[in-house]
């Protein structure tokens, strides 16, 4: 066999490894995301004070046990999402500074509609 | 931009005359907005009749009576009274909800003004879209003129998503298409229609489209409840005034990690609590003068 040849071979092994590991690393982020569970009912979320850490990707997955319910963060852009019964409902959030930012019922929900409420604190 | 209640009163203004067209008859109105003279009218908001907690207000059954029994009592009667809002306070129960209208209404009745204009709040209309407030008062966005003065109801509320929606939105842009630049208009809602404290919900998710329509007429100003306090506010040159309520103080915005009424204090009864009158002088100011509720 040439030595040209070879070093062809070698370098098509090579990056054919190095796609494998990329694919690898990004699949493995995917499942790693952490997800946190959070239910809605009147006039509560549970938990109602959620840690995450800055920057890194976190999946809030929402499901009410009773009527639709909002969900809001009025400082990140007023992010928002609609709580369905029945429906599992998913916030993909990173939030690249630290503090405390408050979410809120934004569908009118009843009487305790104001109370409905939580932070997520971001380390 | 935030400014003091002095500057507000100096920025304050509609005009006035005597005829009260029906809701609606807006697009006929006299469409120059040119003052007909002087006159005041009463802004009652958030009675939320049926709200039950001592702790908040001992006299939740008789406050609304005591304040009516106030208004009836003025030397001089308004023009029109209209309340912004937050009629009953709201119930899962779709007949008791019925019950708390049927009893508000009675009990606005006893007003000796007969010229009432209603609105709803979001615990009046916002779990049933309205559908119980319209079988006992009507429409929830509308028109009527007053002496010159352009108004205009809007519903902010029956949209549980504290939304006016876009097919309102059209209907508030038809409406003011015939009016001149210079009309004088008033727009009464029951939520901000500018973004007051989002984090406790005092905003209209698409406020800013009913700013924008508004914001080339010279002469508007906007009265609004729900968030039971008295403040002012400036978006361009848009006055937009709350009234305080007539049922549970609330705190000022963000000023406490909750939006939690406050407390019934004994020493200073029915502290927080009052409505408003608006006189309308000369071409552009109102006077507001703040009434407290007390016991005659």
């Amino acid at each position: 066999m040439k030595p040209a040849r070879n070093r062809v071979r070698l370098a098509c092994i090579l990056m054919l490894i190095c796609i494998s590991a990329i694919v690898a690393n990004a699949y493995a982020e995917e499942q790693t995301e952490q997800v946190i569970k959070v239910t809605a009912k009147k006039f509560e979320y549970s938990p109602n004070e959620i840690r995450i850490k800055k920057g890194i990707p976190v999946v809030l997955e929402f499901t009410s046990l009773d009527r639709i319910h909002g969900f809001t963060i009025p400082d990140l852009d007023g992010m928002r999402a609609t709580i369905e019964p029945g429906k599992v409902t998913r916030v993909r959030l990173v939030v690249p500074k630290a503090g405390t930012y408050d979410f809120h019922c934004d569908i009118f929900c009843g009487d305790g509609h104001e109370g409905m409420a939580g932070k997520i604190i971001v380390e | 931009m935030r400014i003091n209640r002095r500057d507000f009163l100096k920025l304050a203004g509609i005009g006035g005359a005597v005829f009260v067209l029906g809701p609606h008859n807006l697009a006929g109105a006299a469409t120059k907005g040119k003052s007909q003279g002087d006159f005041f009218f009463l802004q009652l908001s958030d009675t939320h009749w049926g709200f039950n907690d001592p702790k908040i207000n001992p006299f939740a059954t008789t406050t609304l009576k005591t304040a009516i029994a106030a208004v009836n009592s003025l030397e001089t009667q308004p023009d029109f009274i209209i309340f912004t809002g937050d009629l009953t306070h709201t119930t899962d129960d779709a007949k008791e909800r019925r019950k708390r209208m049927g009893e508000v209404r009675d009990i606005i009745n006893e007003l000796k003004v007969k010229n009432i204009k209603l609105m709803a709040g979001e615990h009046d209309a916002g779990l049933d879209n309205g559908e119980a407030y319209q079988e006992f008062f009507g429409k929830t966005h509308y028109t009527f003129d007053h002496k010159g003065v352009h108004f205009i109801v809007v519903d902010n509320v029956s949209d549980p998503t504290s939304s006016i929606g876009d097919p309102q939105l059209q209907w508030l842009s038809d409406t003011l298409k015939p009016l001149d630049k210079d009309s004088r208009i008033v727009v009464l809602t029951h939520r901000p229609l500018f973004n007051l404290y989002p984090q406790w919900d005092w905003w209209t998710r698409d406020g800013a489209k009913a700013i924008d329509l508004l914001t080339p007429y010279k002469n508007v100003t906007v009265f609004y409840g729900h968030i039971h306090q008295e403040h002012h506010h400036m978006t361009g040159q848009i006055p937009h005034h709350a009234a305080k309520g007539m049922m549970l103080p609330l705190p000022a915005p963000g000023s406490v990690p909750k939006r939690v009424p406050i407390a019934w204090d004994p020493a200073e009864p029915y502290k927080g609590l009052g409505y408003r009158s608006i006189e309308a002088k000369g071409e552009k100011e109102y006077s507001l003068t703040e009434f407290p509720i007390k016991k005659g």
